[in-house]
């Protein structure tokens, strides 16, 4: 899988942390649509309608990222940009329906019998 | 937010549901070796933002005035099938960075606590952190060409563990060997659900 380059979000002038912040605009937390998003938690991006006249190209390039599920630190890192910065955004794209999200083994699920052996299986299969 | 999967059939998952374990141990015990070995991708990095105290950032707002730091994270990626996913995450080496622990430990099905014969000691602190959280782990020794060798109840003794931690010895860029370890995590984590049951 090709890694995008190492630095586009960065600005040699400003320093690392410029881009980053200036594009979601000091917004500070996630929207209530990503409150949940972890490390781990898959998102997948679905053919949807909606104008993306508005997005920034960041959020376009998860877009595409996306059309295959990955997981949040899978985006950040193909990305290259902080997770923290990579969350608001796909927060934006959940709230607008553009990115779904599903996580079920995070907490509420206990970690049970059935699941572990599915892990013991997969882990000897490869 | 979208309401998820209502359209989805339900033979065919839209959003796979994912797993982690964490392969945790002292600064260069071969921790992201271990990933490599066993990921069916590239050891992936990514970077968590803290303050310079060593907290997370999960606030933008102003934080361009603050003196940050990041702390990259390791991890890999085996997709058991289309629907469930497993990562596995090496944790940071410093020791400021505990927190990021946490973060990585929360829900996830168990624990490498990878240790080097040659700093037994390093791997201390790790074994402590699963113990207090009640995660299930395994200790496994990266046997390092020239590393000490010390017997199994030695070990066990450095590092203050019982017996009934299953210890390994395991070569940490060997995949077999790797996946070994894995396989030990994933039955010591089913013998202890099936001792609470
Ligand atoms: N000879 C030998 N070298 C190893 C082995 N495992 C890892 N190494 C080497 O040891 C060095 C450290 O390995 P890493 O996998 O980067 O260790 P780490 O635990 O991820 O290190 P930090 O993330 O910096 O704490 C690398 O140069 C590896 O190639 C091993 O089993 N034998
Ligand atoms: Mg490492």
């Amino acid at each position: 899988m090709s890694q995008h380059s190492a630095d586009w979000w960065y600005d040699e002038a400003a320093g690392p942390m410029v881009r980053p912040y200036a594009m979601v605009s000091g917004r500070t937390r996630p929207k209530p649509a990503g409150d949940e998003l972890t490390l781990t938690t898959q998102v997948r991006a679905i053919r949807t309608s909606s104008d993306h006249g508005s997005l920034l190209v960041e959020h376009l390039e998860i877009i595409k990222l996306c059309r295959k599920p990955l997981s949040v630190a899978e985006v950040a890192a193909y990305l290259n940009a902080p997770l923290v910065v990579v969350k608001v955004l796909l927060s934006d794209l959940i709230q607008r329906g553009d990115v779904i999200t599903r996580d079920p083994s995070r907490t509420a699920v206990p970690v049970d019998m059935n699941l572990l052996q599915k892990v013991l299986d997969g882990v000897r299969a490869i | 937010m979208v309401s998820v999967q209502s359209d989805q059939r339900s033979d065919e998952p839209l959003v796979p549901s994912s797993v982690k374990i964490v392969i945790a141990g002292g600064f260069g015990v071969g921790k992201t070796t271990m990933v490599g070995a066993v990921s069916e991708i590239t050891p992936l990095r990514t970077e968590e933002l803290l303050t310079e105290a060593g907290e997370e950032i999960d606030d933008l707002a102003g934080v361009e005035g603050k003196n940050t730091t990041t702390v990259a994270l390791d991890f890999g990626r085996i997709t058991i099938n289309p629907e469930l996913v497993l990562y596995l995450f090496g944790t940071p080496g410093q020791d400021r960075f505990w927190f990021m622990w946490d973060e990585l430990s929360v829900g996830s099905i168990g624990a490498v606590v990878l240790v080097d014969t040659r700093r037994l000691e390093a791997g201390f602190g790790a074994v402590d952190f699963f113990e207090r959280r009640h995660i299930p782990f395994v200790v496994a020794v990266n046997c390092f060409e020239g590393s000490h060798s010390y017997t199994t109840d030695e070990m066990r003794q450095a590092l203050d563990v019982s017996d009934t931690v299953p210890l390994v010895l395991c070569d940490a860029r060997d995949r077999e060997s790797c996946k070994a370890v894995l396989v030990r995590v994933i039955e010591h984590a089913m013998n202890k659900l099936d001792v609470m049951a």
